[in-house]
């Protein structure tokens, strides 16, 4: 029953990290670097909540999360592709932006019940012995998490569409002359990112802790840039990295529970200095590192009339 | 309706001027719409928040206290990303440097010598240093992405404080309070001007750091170091310079001053540890390096500006009851005006309303 139980939370960890890296990485696919992950989780989360609040129901919180994080990360799109501004610190911008304004949107909604989005039995297979409670017995965003990775792998992969895509991020001049649309198919890129990282934020005030706390994305918008480049921008590796980091933030909340004589606040950092240790791990091949980044990652692209 | 954007052969003198300027009017400008939105009288509210807190001597004083270490943490960042170098985890190095400058006035308690500020201010620069070292190192080492890594170990050093202050380090008469012993007189920083408020000489290590770094951009060939790396890599190679070398400086750099900045807030204003010392001034002197276009002189200029801010939403809060979270609104608008003005330095913009291409109709030239 306790693996069980670990199991389940491991999995609620992990899918915000998992959605939201997924979003990323179409949009760092196309070249774009947005630094904004957490700005927009944070955005999805609190109009999440506020529209579940206010409509009880919680599927209308979803589409709000979603809605928010797609129309805030549409400001870092015009600014960093129609007015060529640094990506960096447009990314940043975009955060602290986001951090500040959920604040203030939030503010009426602290101490408030929330409103939780229930499990869905997939019927027959929530059954089965283990397996049924675990996999089959969950919200509607875990398995959405899935659907995403299969989904974003056969765009990237096996679609014409994803390869133009993979194209543009890797030369956007080349692509240009080509006559493909590379702007438009980078506002797209990052509003899909956007609505991910929205749809990430969503699952933490709707199912992770079902209520509004100001920062309650505490630095996973972050930790999902990480996990894109971990998983050297593929939608697998990506999701293997996200269940790795979903587990290490269990671990560290059952072991501060059960008092195995380290201070609580070494166990809260855990996740943090795994980032760093993960992200050595992967960079230190350069050629590696060469090969997988968008060769056009974070540059600006004008094109020529 | 289109927007196009034409590259200009050499930055507009003019617009280097005008941007920040007009960053900061359209800022008020929406902050204005947002309090009305609010239903406040938005005259009033941006008086409350942005003039205010200029009418008395009192508040000028928290203005300097406020202003001194994002302008110190800011001029640091300007050589970071002048030479391409992300340091967004001045906000740890701040709280290391906090850490370390208190090493000798939480141990040795009851030490008092004239030589304790001093030390303290050292060790704070160091800690501050050591620990901007490590994406430094990260970097140069392992190739790995600076970014990532300076803002992960914010979150490190914010809890290391926190367990300092609650476990080894928490004040023995303090009723249990999250807190160190006060330091003695001998550690604390002074004021400048006694008499009329409690402004410390963290304002004036900041406008030392300020004019200093802009002289060593302007005159050194440090400085020309630094540009040269940070416009061209491959240009600086040729030219003799080391890359590496640049990340290890300007790295070690920024977090020296960010460190400085910690201890002297810590020293200064707050005269123990606590588990918060800081209301973002790492993250916010982002948007004064910004602001200030990396500039040192504009840093002073734009730290004074960010200062208001927080100030502002302090006094806001009693003045027209909205919430101080108004002032991180105004921040990160700011920033995002500030980047878009920038624009009209390197290129003309032109808006395109019918289909037909070169059909400008009008726009900013």
């Amino acid at each position: 029953m306790i693996v069980e139980a670990i199991l389940l939370t491991v999995i609620t960890a992990s899918t915000p990290l998992v959605i939201s890296a997924l979003g990323e990485l179409v949009t760092e696919r196309a070249g774009v670097l947005n630094l904004g992950v957490e700005g927009m989780m944070i955005m999805g989360a609190v109009a999440a909540f506020a529209a579940a609040q206010m409509t009880g129901s919680p599927l209308t919180g979803m589409i709000a999360g979603i809605a928010a994080g797609a129309v805030f990360s549409l400001l870092f799109a015009f600014l960093t592709l129609t007015l060529v501004t640094n990506q960096v610190a447009t990314g940043l911008a975009l955060t602290i932006l986001g951090l500040g304004l959920s604040g203030q949107i939030g503010e009426s909604f602290v101490g408030q019940p929330g409103v939780r989005l229930p499990a869905l039995n997939i019927p027959g297979l929530s059954d089965l012995p283990f397996v049924g409670p675990v996999l089959f017995h969950q919200d509607i965003l875990f398995y959405l998490s899935i659907v995403l990775v299969i989904g974003v792998h056969w765009f990237l992969f096996k679609s014409r569409t994803g390869l133009m895509l993979r194209a543009i991020g890797d030369s956007p001049s080349s692509a240009h002359t080509l006559g493909l649309k590379v702007i438009r198919a980078r506002y797209l890129a990052v509003m899909f990112g956007g609505a991910c990282s929205g749809l990430a934020g969503a699952q933490l005030s709707l199912v992770y802790t079902p209520q509004w706390v100001e920062n309650m994305s505490s630095g996973r918008g972050w930790i999902a840039l990480a996990l894109v480049v971990f998983g050297s921008w593929r939608p697998w590796r990506v999701l293997a990295g996200g269940y790795l980091f979903g587990a290490v933030t269990v671990g560290q909340l059952h072991a501060q529970a059960f008092g195995i004589g380290l201070p609580a606040q070494f166990l809260s950092a855990l996740p943090y200095a795994a980032t760093i240790v993960v992200l050595i791990a992967i960079s230190h091949n350069r050629r590696t590192t060469l090969i997988n980044t968008p060769a056009s990652l974070g540059k600006p692209f004008v094109p020529d009339r | 309706m289109r927007i196009e954007l034409e590259k200009r052969a050499q930055a507009s003198g003019l617009f280097t001027l005008v941007s920040p300027i007009l960053a900061l009017v359209l800022t008020l400008v929406f902050g204005g719409l947002m309090f009305w939105a609010l239903g406040k009288d938005p005259l009033f509210a941006l008086y409350s928040f942005f003039i205010a807190p200029l009418t008395e001597v009192w508040s000028l004083h928290e203005l300097a206290i406020k202003a001194a270490p994002l302008i110190l943490i800011a001029v640091g960042l300007s050589v970071c990303y002048r030479s391409n170098n992300w340091n967004i985890g001045a906000e740890g190095q701040f709280t290391v440097g906090a850490i370390c400058g208190s090493i000798i006035p939480v141990t040795f308690y009851e030490w008092q010598s004239p030589l304790l500020l001093p030390l303290m201010m050292i060790t704070g620069m160091i800690g501050g240093a050591l620990y901007a070292a490590i994406p430094a190192l990260l970097k140069t080492r392992f190739n790995t992405n600076e970014i990532l890594t300076s803002l992960m170990l914010v979150y490190i050093a914010q809890f290391t404080l926190d367990y300092l202050v609650r476990g080894p380090w928490r004040d023995p008469q303090g009723f249990n309070f999250p807190q160190t012993r006060e330091f003695v007189t001998e550690g604390i920083l002074p004021a400048i001007w006694e008499d009329s408020g409690r402004a410390h000489w963290g304002f004036v290590f900041a406008l030392v750091a300020a004019v200093g770094v802009w002289f060593m951009m302007r005159f050194t060939l440090k400085g020309f170091e630094v540009t040269v790396l940070g416009q061209s890599e491959r240009a600086g190679r040729f030219a003799g310079f080391s890359s590496r070398g640049m990340v290890w400086f300007s790295m070690l750099f920024s977090g020296a001053l960010a460190g400085l900045a910690g201890i002297a807030e810590v020293s200064g204003s707050i005269n123990h540890l606590q588990p918060s010392i800081s209301p973002g001034y790492g993250f916010t002197a982002i948007i004064v390096a910004f602001l200030g276009r990396l500039n040192p002189l504009g840093i002073i200029v734009a730290g004074l500006v960010l200062a208001l801010t927080y100030l502002g939403g302090e006094g806001a809060q009693l003045a027209i009851g909205v919430s101080d979270k108004v002032a991180r609104v105004f921040q990160g608008l700011l920033l995002f005006f500030v980047l878009s003005c920038d624009t009209l330095i390197y290129y003309k913009v032109r808006i395109v309303l019918a289909k037909a291409r070169g059909s400008a109709a009008g726009g900013v030239q």
